[in-house]
């Protein structure tokens, strides 16, 4: 029993060495990178139990630089919980408790030395229900990441405002009552309100937890194109349910079930010719 | 067919009994308030027939017979001034214990800390004016209040009174101890009730805790907050054993609030005080009674406004706890 324990985890490090060794993707990860080749992202051993019941299990992923990474999966199965342990939102969830890396620009960012205010002014993120600040206006909204950060000069706020909030393709339909609370927009106008919120403090990683969730299909289409515009400058991880979303703007895909991340491959790769069956039937429609 | 049974299923007695206790506690209410309006009006009437309006803004004092005259000026401005005082010590201290409670003390913290501040609601306002009567007011007056004194007295007309320990500051200060458990305990409930994704919204803009308060926390609850503050209040201008005991019950003229270290007197607490000596035949009685007539208004002007900040305040930006 023990010499075959010891075997397996042999095979395993040899398994591993040849492909870690020169910082190169894992084995199972073929190298297609886009961008300039590097990864921004690396979730190690990655858990996460809520009042001690385990909600995502080892996750391993390495999320490349300047490209789309989508999470997918059927409801439940822990992308929000993924997504939320890298900006650590999980430190503010009473009984979340998260073990395992994850390592950004090669510092780990459960390092207990990381300020982790610092760290999220760096990493973008919309949420799964749109969460506009209620008794603050359009503009104050938008505004608000960029005065955290020291920004007081008003041209350059409006002209930050205005360029976010035409990402998010928001800006002609407000563009005339910016100071107008921004709880008297619609549940879509807030979504994207929510996302020009994220875009204007220009973060390096952008996490967009069902970002079209409730919006129509031509803003969904906009808000695509944004994704794939903004890809050219920042690392994006996307969780959507809409396979074809996953398929039109992501570079990579990863499949999560029950916790668990069964497959992350090109995002090609998943919805042509999965390894998994369960990968399959999923992309496939044949459950969830 | 099945639909016919479906139909025959739904039973509507229910509601219709619902609507009906609920009218009647709704009539209760309104029932209670009418009676002790009217009893307050009736064994009052007396006074208002001889003296008018000049009882509420006279400010003179003497119920010896043959020579009466009766003025609440004095007491309505007590029972004010000293419940502003109050609140203006409490409010801070309050949210500043609910914004701990809520948002900084770790959860092992937080339940005993919470316990206790309901506990201290609970405690009865008799058991707050004897310690104020035996030991509070004398450390008051010794580390604060004569200190002041004589650093200020001369310059500011506020601190002019020689402080003796029962006056207008160490009742309100007392007050101000009474309603900080009920006001920190409803406001850490009112925090507490924000949703997490407001809370998260500022978080993932890289803002400190403090900047989470500020930008989230607080504008979302404010309304909920000035709620209950206006319940200190309420309790404020209501409370009369440990006032009485405290605020050194002057009357007439000089019990006019125009310092902290003066003795003074509330609406409150000279009813307490006299109406034992009040004979129900005299003018005296009736002056009593139109005190305690003049508390029911203040206190539901009091309600009033509050309905009124509140409803412009969420108003304003239509977010927040609506109403209270
Ligand atoms: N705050 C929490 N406390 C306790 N359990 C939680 C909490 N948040 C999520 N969970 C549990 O963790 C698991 C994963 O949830 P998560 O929100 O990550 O799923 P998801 O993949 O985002 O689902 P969906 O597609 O419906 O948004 C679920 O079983 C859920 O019940
Ligand atoms: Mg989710």
């Amino acid at each position: 029993m023990e010499m075959n324990a010891l075997d397996v985890l042999n095979a395993m490090k040899n398994d591993e060495q040849p492909s870690t060794k020169r910082n190169e993707p894992e084995k199972e990860i073929p190298n297609n990178m886009t961008g300039d080749g590097k990864y921004k992202v690396l979730i190690e051993n990655l858990a996460v139990a809520y009042n001690g019941k385990k909600a995502i299990k080892n996750i391993n992923m390495k999320i490349p630089d300047k490209a789309v990474t989508a999470l997918i999966g059927p409801s439940g199965c822990g992308k929000t919980t993924l997504l939320r342990t890298i900006n650590r939102m999980h430190d503010l969830t009473k009984g979340a408790e998260v073990t395992g890396k994850i390592i950004i620009d090669g510092e780990n960012v459960y390092d207990s030395y990381i300020n982790p205010i610092l760290q999220r002014r760096k990493i973008g993120m919309v949420f799964q229900k749109p969460n506009p600040f209620p008794t603050m206006s359009i503009w104050d909204n938008v505004a608000a990441g960029l005065k955290l950060n020291g920004v007081k000069d008003k041209s350059i706020l409006n002209e930050i405002i205005e360029d976010s909030l035409k990402m998010a393709y928001l800006w002609d339909e407000v563009k005339d009552e910016l100071k107008k609370p921004a709880v008297a927009l619609s549940g879509g106008q807030q979504q994207r309100l929510c996302i020009a919120r994220a875009l204007a403090i220009q973060p390096e990683v952008l996490l967009m937890d069902e970002p079209a969730s409730a919006l129509d299909p031509i803003a969904t289409q906009k808000i695509e194109q944004t994704i794939i515009e903004l890809k050219k400058h920042y690392t994006i991880i996307i969780v959507t349910h809409n396979m074809q979303q996953a398929l039109r703007v992501s570079d990579r895909t990863g499949f999560m079930y029950l916790g668990d991340l069964v497959e992350y491959d090109k995002t090609e790769k998943i919805f042509k010719n999965p390894e998994k069956e369960l990968t399959a039937n999923y992309v496939q429609g044949r459950f969830g | 067919m099945s639909r016919d049974l479906l139909a025959k299923k739904r039973n509507f007695h229910w509601d219709s009994i619902f609507k009906i206790t609920a009218t009647c506690a709704g009539a209760f209410v309104l029932l209670i308030i009418v009676l002790i309006f009217g009893q307050l009006m009736s064994d009052s009437w007396l006074i208002w027939e001889k003296e008018g309006l000049a009882f509420v803004t006279g400010d003179r004092w003497n119920p010896v017979e043959g020579r009466e005259a009766f003025g609440a000026l004095p007491y309505i401005a007590g029972t004010l001034v000293t419940s502003l005082i109050a609140l203006c010590i409490a409010v801070p201290l309050s949210i500043g214990i609910a914004m701990f409670l809520s948002e900084i003390a770790p959860t092992r913290i937080r339940e005993p800390i919470s316990f206790v501040v309901e506990l201290l609601a609970a405690v009865p306002s008799i058991i707050y004016g004897l310690w104020g009567l035996f030991t509070f007011r004398i450390v008051f007056k010794d580390w604060f209040e004569s200190p002041t004194h004589e650093a200020l007295g001369e310059h500011i007309f506020l601190f002019r009174d020689a402080p003796f320990g029962l006056d207008i500051l160490t009742a309100s200060v007392v007050l101000a101890i009474m309603i900080i458990p009920t006001i920190s305990a409803v406001s850490r409930e009112i925090l507490l009730a924000v949703p997490a994704i407001q809370r998260e919204a500022a978080y993932m803009l890289g803002a400190t805790k403090w900047e989470v308060f500020r930008m989230s926390v607080l504008p979302y609850a404010k309304s909920g907050l000035i709620g209950a503050s206006i319940l200190g209040l309420g309790r404020a201008v209501g409370e009369t054993m440990a006032v009485t005991m405290l605020i050194g019950n002057a009357v007439g003229p000089k019990a006019f609030p125009f310092g902290f270290f003066q003795q003074g007197n509330s609406l409150a607490s000279i009813i307490a005080n006299e109406f034992n000596e009040a004979s129900p035949v005299s003018m005296y009685f009736p002056a009593l009674i139109g005190l305690g007539l003049i508390l029911l208004f203040v206190s539901l002007g009091i309600n009033v406004c509050a309905h009124l900040i509140i409803r412009r305040v969420t108003n304003a930006h239509e977010g927040g706890i609506k109403g209270f």
